[in-house]
């Protein structure tokens, strides 16, 4: 920080004292006098010959890979020359970082244009697989019959403008509900099991719902075709493609949700038994709002990683091309099993459905993210400024009332009752006057 | 405690038993979580119980050699997953071989190098990551990855053929060149699964190093290291455990992982040592390949099959746990 901005906070804070006696200043700045005040530096900014030596490196290395590979050595290929420049850039780099520094600054130097390459390869193939989806559904996509139509009446060799994915849209959407309204209610009621009720039996579940979550996919897939498949329904259902979407993601959902509500202060739960509450009062009016961004973001985690899930649903929801209502009888495919059905055949059509599949897979699941990041991402007890200002006005509102309670009914009997019995479910007081973390 | 005195009289008030017997609104809400918690272990030890029944059938018949034999064969009674097994634990290294430095040097640019909106940036889009279906991981690896990958392998087995696994040879040892004998191998299924496990141990890592306490960071600094010897000398021996608990963690989806698989390699039955090599095979690709044939021993079988996996996996998911949970209460009290 400079030394104009601290004269600017210290004037700030003597225009702030003349406004409001009861402020005092606490620290005293003093005034620097005549002491020139320098320009404002960027302090992380690299110097002219930090710059230098980076793009001289580079430039040396693109010489010396060209040259070994086009007059002096045998050497062929893209791939050896990336090689050979990489290795060559850091040795240079490094011969002229040393010109001006020691080894440890040598090392620093080096080890942070790794770190960056490491950080440039990693993006930029991340990025990369999820923009040649995209790119590639863009013969699929525009046309609007791909999301209105089913694959019925549409062959292998018909044009894309036949033919769509609508059923297995509607199948993705049957399954995860049927899994969600297992798994949700089931998950966080244990969840809030392991967390409050605890002892013995709560470790042995906690044991083995961590030892759940390393069950692969594809053998709770098989578990169900065994189990649910071939002794009981004979059929392969939307219904058996969801127990097994809802086998995978319980532990998830359970470690997810154990973990947000080990988060919960717990002089919230001190505060609320205080008031004498019973232990289901405080889940339900303390423990539970507070943790309920954290709750929904682990759902909402838990549901993409359920949608997007091939391995369990390739053994038990079955392949079909037609529209399929019931999940009780009959095969019903899903988005990543119809992906996984389009791309088995040569047909380049058939690919670029596939593509087009994996598409709206994708941006589905990027929905939920972004509607994940948008609930979650605070803390339990952190709440955003609507969220802040709502409390606040429905306290002051419980203030007034309680005082106009109060003064009606002089033996304060009634006002003990009023604030029994109706407790304030979305706020507990103290969640204002928590230390507000920076978000990340 | 002194006990309360009142006018020079010593007034000793009854002790009252502390325990209190639980109004019936909790005994319920105690029952309801109680048997929610009862259904969960309920379902998953039924998931391990009939796992490990129907694949006892299949065990008892093949025996120890199970572990070794090449052969998938359960209608003649000669089936094992050596061959399978060792095609898991290759395609799971190459993965771990790319993903480990890339999410261990992502992790540090993430948590020391870069800073303000950009990490937050950059956190979010690892945690996207994360989530994109293996589906689309699978599609990349085979209709992109696959071909641009060869002239790689090419490369690898043309000037490093010295190292026996980077050779690419036929049944007689000749050497192979042409682009037909690199399709389908143990690397590039290893490169995709490998880009698939990275974000998870991006961000595990990420979580450990922003743990180092900051306190022994600023003396690092204020003693004259460089950004590096601080890494050096604190975060890395203080996310020691999150480095190793990501890998393992990382290398158990490795070791799960089915349909990226399943779309690239060409399954084979027999050891292959050459990883840049056409065909491999794995466990749940296996599965995904053979339970629909299945005969009901065929699927005793498999089951067996799935059973040593998921062995294996939790083995290295709780030995990650274990480690990731001491390395955090000992950077605590640190």
């Amino acid at each position: 920080m400079t030394i104009t901005d601290e004269t600017r906070r210290a004037d700030a804070a003597d225009v702030a004292l003349f406004e409001a006696d009861e402020v005092t200043p606490r620290t005293n700045t003093p005034s620097p006098g005549d002491t020139a005040i320098g320009e404002r530096r960027a302090l992380r900014r690299a110097t002219l010959d930090e710059r230098f030596n980076i793009l001289g490196a580079l430039a040396a290395a693109v010489a010396l890979a060209t040259l070994l590979f086009g007059w002096f050595t045998p050497l062929t290929g893209p791939i050896g020359w990336v090689v050979v420049a990489f290795v060559s850039f850091i040795g240079f780099y490094s011969l002229l970082v040393a010109l001006r520094s020691d080894g440890q600054e040598v090392r620093d130097r080096i080890m942070t244009v790794l770190l960056v390459c490491a950080g440039v390869v990693l993006f930029s193939a991340l990025v990369f697989v999820v923009a040649y989806t995209i790119i590639r559904a863009q013969d699929a996509l525009p046309h609007l019959n791909f999301i209105t139509q089913t694959m019925e009446l549409a062959g292998p060799l018909d044009p894309l403008d036949m033919g769509g994915i609508v059923h297995a849209i509607v199948g993705t959407i049957i399954q995860i509900s049927i899994a969600l309204a297992i798994t949700v209610p089931l998950g966080i009621t244990t969840a809030v099991f392991l967390n409050e009720i605890g002892g013995r039996f709560a470790r042995f579940v906690r044991t083995i719902s961590d030892a759940m979550t390393a069950l692969p996919s594809i053998v709770a897939g098989l578990f169900v075709y065994a189990a649910v498949i071939q002794l009981i329904t004979h059929q392969r259902s939307g219904f058996a493609a969801a127990m097994a979407i809802t086998v995978m993601m319980l532990p998830i959902v359970i470690r997810a949700s154990d973990v947000v509500l080990r988060l919960v202060p717990g002089n919230l739960r001190e505060a609320s038994y205080a008031l004498g509450t019973t232990r289901w009062r405080t889940v339900w009016h303390v423990v539970l709002p507070t943790a309920r961004s954290g709750l929904v973001t682990a759902v909402i985690l838990g549901t993409a990683r359920g949608i997007g899930e091939t391995s369990p649903v390739l053994l038990t929801s079955g392949v079909t091309a037609v529209m399929n209502w019931n999940p009780f009888s009959g095969p019903m495919i899903s988005l990543p099993l119809q992906v996984f059905d389009f791309v088995k055949s040569p047909e380049p059509n058939m690919i670029a459905r596939g593509f087009g599949t994996a598409a709206v897979l994708l941006l589905l699941v990027v929905g939920l993210f972004a509607v994940a990041r948008v609930i979650g991402g605070r803390g339990p007890g952190q709440l955003s400024d609507g969220q802040r200002k709502r409390v606040t006005a429905a306290s002051r509102e419980d203030a007034i009332r309680m005082a106009n309670a109060a003064s009606a009914a002089p033996r304060g009997r009634h006002a003990v009752v009023a604030a029994e019995s109706s407790p304030d479910p979305v706020s507990p007081p103290d969640t204002e006057n928590l230390p507000k973390e920076p978000s990340q | 405690m002194a006990r309360p005195e009142r006018h020079g009289v010593a007034v000793i008030d009854e002790r009252r038993s502390l325990a209190t017997r639980p109004s019936r609104s909790d005994s319920i809400f105690k029952t309801v979580t109680f048997s929610a918690g009862a259904v969960t272990v309920g379902i998953m030890l039924c998931v391990g119980l009939f796992l490990s029944l129907r694949a006892s059938d299949a065990l008892s018949v093949a025996g120890p050699s199970f572990l070794v034999e090449q052969q998938w064969s359960p209608e003649t009674g000669v089936f094992g997953i050596g061959a399978i097994l060792l095609g898991t634990f290759t395609i799971a290294l190459i993965a771990m071989a790319v993903a480990v430095p890339l999410a261990l040097g992502t992790a540090l640019l993430i948590s020391e190098v870069v800073g303000g909106r950009l990490r937050g940036f950059l956190v979010s889009l690892v945690d996207l990551m994360a989530a994109v279906p293996s589906v689309v991981y699978g599609l990349w690896g085979l209709f992109f990855l696959q071909a641009n990958v060869i002239p790689v392998s090419q490369w690898i087995s043309t000037y490093f053929a010295w190292i026996p696994i980077f050779r690419v040879s036929d049944a007689s040892g000749d050497v192979l060149t042409e682009a037909s004998a690199f399709t389908s191998s143990a690397f590039i299924a290893g490169i995709v699964v490998g880009l698939m496990v990275v974000p998870t141990q991006t961000s595990i890592m990420r979580e450990a190093f922003s743990q180092a306490p900051v306190g022994e960071r600023e003396a690092a600094l204020a003693l004259g290291s460089t950004r590096w010897g601080m890494i050096q000398t604190v975060v890395l021996p203080f996310g020691r455990g999150g480095v190793i608990g990501g890998t393992m963690l990382g290398l158990g989806r490795a070791l799960g992982e089915t349909i990226a698989v399943y779309m690239i390699i060409s399954p084979i039955f027999t050891i292959n040592w050459q990883v840049l090599k056409t065909g491999t095979n794995s466990v749940s690709a296996l599965i995904a390949l053979r339970y629909g044939e299945a005969s009901e021993f065929g699927l005793s079988a498999l089951m067996a099959a799935g059973l040593v996996l998921f062995v294996i996996t939790l083995i290295v998911n709780f030995t990650a746990s274990s480690i990731v949970a001491r390395s955090r209460s000992g950077a605590e009290s640190g």
